[in-house]
């Protein structure tokens, strides 16, 4: 606790170096992926070269989710020219996996979309762009909602690991504290980190519930918890 | 793309194998790790999992505090248990356990869930012991879904064993950590792609388990992707 | 002889799904439960097996208090048929028939071979015996299923809905092949509709229920129809519509039933032995 108090200043200076690398990520790979992800979605249901090329796009981010973030930080900036130290190198890894995760996301979030209810729209007249805003968005937002939390929270937890390339961030506090031996310091590290991640994700829980007014209306019947005694109920 | 060629060159040079600082040995050691790991983490999530999911039991507990560990910085984790219980390779055991533990957790529970409910109401109607459904029904039906879960947390744990190295885990950091401190670009990069390669290699391992383990009557009705997508949710660490 | 005495079931959300329910099921019968959704049928069936236990009242099968029984022996000596079949999807079609005899003990190789005679009996041909649940015909999986239900040849069998999922064509087809086993094996059966037409074509006795399983009326078809207790029956059984009210037309090749719109619907012969259901 000690250590704490007399280092408040520093704990301050590096949990805004932290938002500054999460943040971006977070946000851009969200941004990014949407459209990604319509277009995957899109070409699945086209033939030929065009359905390959969605099954290879899909694939593709597979691909990059599964290279470590640690090696990839090492790796980026002999492919992307920066210095070793420098932070954009976590920030354009991060929002590479946060783009893996997404893309894969929106794809099947906007795949499950009711194609009754997309025929219908187009039926009363919706146009392809309005269609999107206003139809299939809405009704994939929930998906992308959980797609994001995770992102969100994984873009966090993940930032810390620049540090042991020397990038500033909470993550610091692990390194430092390793070194001269301060477990208070980690220890401090760890439920800074832990607190920024739960924080936005309620954040966007609490976004979610106020642009999404509808989907507590359903869940609250369908949880998954409920939605084993609706079952229960239609099979007795 | 010279740094590259490089750090190809370096993962096929001969002198670079052999030895206890060999490319052999340490992707050795690094899958070693992996293995203990994943089987801790079996041991401990699976039960709780099936638990969970046969019974409803404990999920508003279980579920949200598996959400809070996610969130769970593992490198904070392995350096304070490190600082605990001294370098070497038990504080990467405990910090990649605790890592792997949701993803195997989730997949054991809602492989469970996903199962039509009129399936088990049957069993149980046409005279299943409890530990019947278990067995006979719910771990083949929801095995598919779990061997999901193992494959997310193989990946993570694969990739975030790279770290093990910083408190003297072993393991394929060392190239990482040497590579940094000597500026060595070949030695970071081939063993990145050496890391890269087992993550692969996992994936495509548990990929070809997961479509195994589909009951056959199960796969002759949905030829569907059996990932599970909810489980991935951890980025892979590392 | 299946007897329930004042049963009731209250659910832990608070519903009281059946409430003082009284009624016996006469053995070697086919007992049917009707009524709309939500009136309590399902839950009065599977308080047979005990799948649910009653909150107050008792149960009887042949004078034997199940409450005192195992579940789990009861069920298996309990023949289960229900919607959508519950078929485990991972097991054959003959391994689906042969789970409770082997279950209880029975020597696979000779669980198999009676199952395969059990699909003879609800009219399965045997080469679908190796095949998956997903890769039959919603009507074949459930013959599958009331072959499962016959499988540890059970003196009771009950049935939820068993032909609620299946078109009307198929379900005719299973209708008249239930009559046709009934006749030969003499099971007490016990099944829930909620389709009035099925009742009276399968009920001995056929029991008309409202929300809470309150009984309306219990009699044969001929009973309830001749006179139905109530507007609620009269109107469940169509007769206020005048579905039911049919007349005789003569015509020159004979004579036909028409109903109140003069839609024919069917003739008239002599009556046979037995045909007073
Ligand atoms: N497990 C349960 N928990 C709480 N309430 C239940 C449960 N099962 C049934 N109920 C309630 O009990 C009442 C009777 O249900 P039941 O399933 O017996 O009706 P049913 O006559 O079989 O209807 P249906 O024709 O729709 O199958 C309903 O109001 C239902 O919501
Ligand atoms: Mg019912």
């Amino acid at each position: 606790m000690n250590w704490i108090a007399n280092n408040l200043d520093q704990v301050g200076q590096l949990t805004l170096a932290h938002l500054a690398i999460a943040l971006p990520p977070i946000v851009l790979s969200f941004v990014i992926s949407v459209p990604i992800g319509w277009l995957a979605n899109r070409l699945r249901w086209s033939r030929g070269i065009l359905r390959w090329s969605s099954g290879a796009l899909l694939t593709l981010c597979v691909l990059l989710y599964a290279i470590p973030s640690f090696p990839l930080f090492v790796a980026l900036p002999s492919l992307i020219g920066t210095g070793l130290r420098d932070p954009v190198n976590v920030v354009v890894g991060l929002t590479l996996y946060g783009i893996a995760l997404m893309v894969r996301t929106s794809a099947d979030g906007l795949a499950a979309v009711d194609p009754d209810v997309r025929e219908s729209a187009t039926a009363v007249g919706f146009s392809g762009w309005s269609r999107f805003w206003r139809v299939e968005l809405p009704l994939s937002a929930p998906v992308l909602l959980a797609g994001l939390r995770v992102v969100a929270v994984s873009t966090v937890s993940l930032t810390t690991v620049g540090a042991v390339l020397g990038i500033s961030s909470l993550g610091t506090l692990f390194t430092d504290g390793f070194q001269r031996n301060i477990p208070a310091e980690i220890a401090t590290g760890i439920v800074v980190t832990m607190a920024i991640a739960l924080i936005i994700d309620a954040i966007l829980v609490l976004v979610g519930r106020l642009l999404l007014p509808w989907v507590r209306a359903t869940s609250r019947a369908g949880g998954p918890r409920t939605s084993r005694s609706v079952k229960q109920a239609v099979v007795t | 793309m010279n740094l590259l060629l490089d750090a190809i060159r370096w993962v096929f040079d001969p002198a670079n194998y052999g030895g206890p600082n060999g490319i052999d040995t340490r992707s050795g050691e690094h899958l070693a790790l992996s293995g203990l790991v994943l089987l801790i983490a079996v041991v401990i999530a699976v039960p709780f999992g099936y638990f969970i999911g046969h019974t409803g039991h404990g999920r508003g507990i279980i579920v949200p505090l598996s959400g809070g560990v996610r969130a769970l910085p593992t490198l904070g984790l392995l350096i304070l248990v490190a600082l605990n219980v001294g370098i070497g390779v038990v504080a990467p055991v405990v910090a990649l356990v605790v890592l792997a533990i949701p993803s195997i957790l989730a997949g054991a529970y809602s492989g469970f869930e996903a199962i039509d409910r009129r399936v088990i109401d049957a069993a149980r109607a046409v005279g299943m012991t409890e530990w019947q459904i278990l067995i006979r029904v719910e771990i083949p039906l929801g095995l598919p879904l779990l061997i999901g879960g193992l494959r997310s947390a193989s990946l993570q744990v694969i990739a975030t064993a790279t770290l093990a190295d910083y408190v003297s885990g072993g393991g394929l950091g060392h190239f990482l950590f040497l590579g940094l401190q000597t500026n060595n670009y070949p030695e970071m990069l081939g063993g990145s792609i050496v890391v890269i390669v087992l993550a692969l290699a996992s994936e495509g391992l548990f990929g070809l388990l997961q479509r195994l383990v589909v009951p056959a009557g199960v796969a002759a009705r949905q030829p569907k992707d059996v990932r599970l997508r909810p489980v991935r949710s951890q980025t892979a660490l590392g | 002889m299946i007897e329930f005495r004042s049963v009731s079931k209250q659910f832990p959300g608070g519903t009281v799904a059946v409430n003082d329910f009284s009624l016996v099921i006469p053995s070697r019968k086919t007992t049917v439960l009707v009524g709309s959704s939500g009136s309590g049928k399902t839950t009065i069936l599977r308080m047979i097996n005990r799948m649910i236990d009653p909150t107050s009242g008792s149960i009887e099968i042949d004078g034997e208090d199940i409450s005192t029984l195992q579940p789990v022996k009861l069920r298996r000596r309990i023949g289960y048929v229900m919607q959508n079949s519950g078929l485990l999807p991972h097991f054959s079609v003959i391994d689906n028939v042969a789970t409770v005899p082997i279950l209880s003990g029975m020597p696979k190789k000779k669980a198999r071979e009676q199952s395969l005679a059990l699909l003879d009996t609800v009219g399965l041909d045997r080469s679908l015996a190796h095949r998956y649940p997903s890769q039959l015909s919603g009507g074949q999986q459930q013959r599958v299923g009331v072959a499962r239900g016959l499988a540890a040849n059970p003196n009771i069998l009950l049935m939820d809905e068993p032909f609620g999922a299946v078109d009307p064509i198929v379900r005719a087809e299973l209708q008249a092949e239930l009559i046709r086993l009934q006749r030969e094996l003499d099971k007490t059966v016990v099944f829930v509709t909620h389709d009035i037409d099925e009742a009276f074509l399968l009920g001995d006795q056929v029991v008309i229920l409202e929300t809470g399983g309150h009984i309306v009326q219990v009699g044969s078809p001929t009973e309830i129809l001749s006179d139905p207790a109530n507007d609620f029956v009269a109107s469940f059984i169509g007769a206020d519509k005048g579905k039911r009210a049919l007349t005789i037309r003569k015509t020159p090749r004979g004579e036909i039933l028409v109903d109140s719109e003069g839609r024919a619907a069917g003739v008239l012969v002599p009556a046979q032995d037995g045909a007073d259901r």
